[in-house]
């Protein structure tokens, strides 16, 4: 218990920073490098580092495993909902230029639910795949 | 050199740790390639999550390979031959930062040059990924949803398995 008291307190340090720069990698993924994917990715490898130094249990308070199992069908509906959208609105299934009256501006409100589609269903994934391995030897 | 040592480890936790190496040395060949997007993934899913999982699914498992009892020579020959194949098909692509390449000439222009005026997105990598290989995506988003669903049945499964077999063999 002892021992470990650098790793606990480096960890809390650590955490929100994680998670910050998720999320500038997710809405920043415009102009720079970066995007749902890998922000989804770093926002799972949060939730994991939280289980590898605090346990399982302090994991699934902050991120329980029904709502990460529900992530993972509703990024690929909000994905699949945003074609449909332009779909209903007249257009081709996936063409953003019917969310807003200038296309361009359509196009990046698109690229930003999509991301943020694919965002959910990779956190979603990497967590509960996470959780279902270190379950399994409970 | 670090495939030489993974293929010559026998334990596999030190394998993981090495493939985690692998991962991060690819991860700066892409920075030096400038795909930083694509280091990133690298970096946060081969050196990151797919180590995490391995090390968790190495705590269900021995940690020891076992020594193979038949020499593989026919794998190695079939690995050799494969990679010399590869070698091969690339002597005959455009040596490396060609501008008049074949694949510069086709859509990626256009990607370009718009990607401003039809997305607002200065980012041509998320305009291309998000906008116009959307389709693309949404195949990529729901692999990724099959093969997380995948893999939850069949470690769920097992578990539930395996605890029914105990309360039938435990009376």
């Amino acid at each position: 218990m002892s021992l470990d008291l650098i790793l606990r307190v480096g960890t809390k340090l650590v955490l929100p920073f994680i998670l910050l720069f998720a999320l500038y990698v997710q809405f920043h993924g415009d102009f720079g490098p970066g995007g749902g994917f890998q922000a989804g990715v770093i926002t799972a490898g949060m939730v994991i580092l939280l289980a590898i130094t605090f346990g399982l249990e302090a994991a699934q308070r902050i991120a329980p495993q029904a709502l990460v199992e529900r992530m993972i069908p509703l990024g690929v509906l909000i994905f699949a909902g945003t074609g449909v959208a332009g779909l209903l609105m007249g257009k081709n299934y996936l063409d953003y230029s019917v969310f807003s009256h200038d296309p361009a501006h359509g196009h990046e409100l698109g690229i930003f639910l999509v991301e943020a589609g694919v965002l959910i269903t990779v956190a979603g994934t990497m967590t509960a795949l996470f959780y279902a391995f270190v379950e399994r030897d409970r | 050199m670090v495939t030489i040592a993974i293929v010559r480890q026998r334990s596999l936790f030190g394998v993981v740790i090495l493939a985690s190496i692998y991962s991060f040395l690819m991860a700066s060949v892409l920075i030096v390639l400038d795909a930083v997007d694509v280091a990133m993934t690298e970096a946060s899913v081969g050196a990151g999550v797919s180590t995490v999982i391995l090390l968790a699914t190495l705590h269900l498992i021995k940690t020891t390979e076992m020594r193979s009892v038949r020499p593989h020579l026919l794998p190695l020959f079939v690995s050799l031959g494969t990679g010399a194949v590869l070698v091969w098909g690339t002597l005959v692509l455009p040596s490396f930062g060609t501008a008049d390449a074949v694949i510069h000439k086709h859509v990626a222009p256009r990607y370009i040059a718009d990607t401003i005026k039809e997305t607002n997105v200065p980012n041509v990598v998320t305009s291309v990924l998000a906008d116009y290989r959307g389709y693309d995506t949404l195949g990529e988003t729901t692999v990724i949803f099959t093969a997380g669903i995948g893999v939850m049945l069949l470690l769920r499964g097992a578990r539930r398995r395996g605890r029914s077999d105990r309360g039938k063999s435990s009376p």
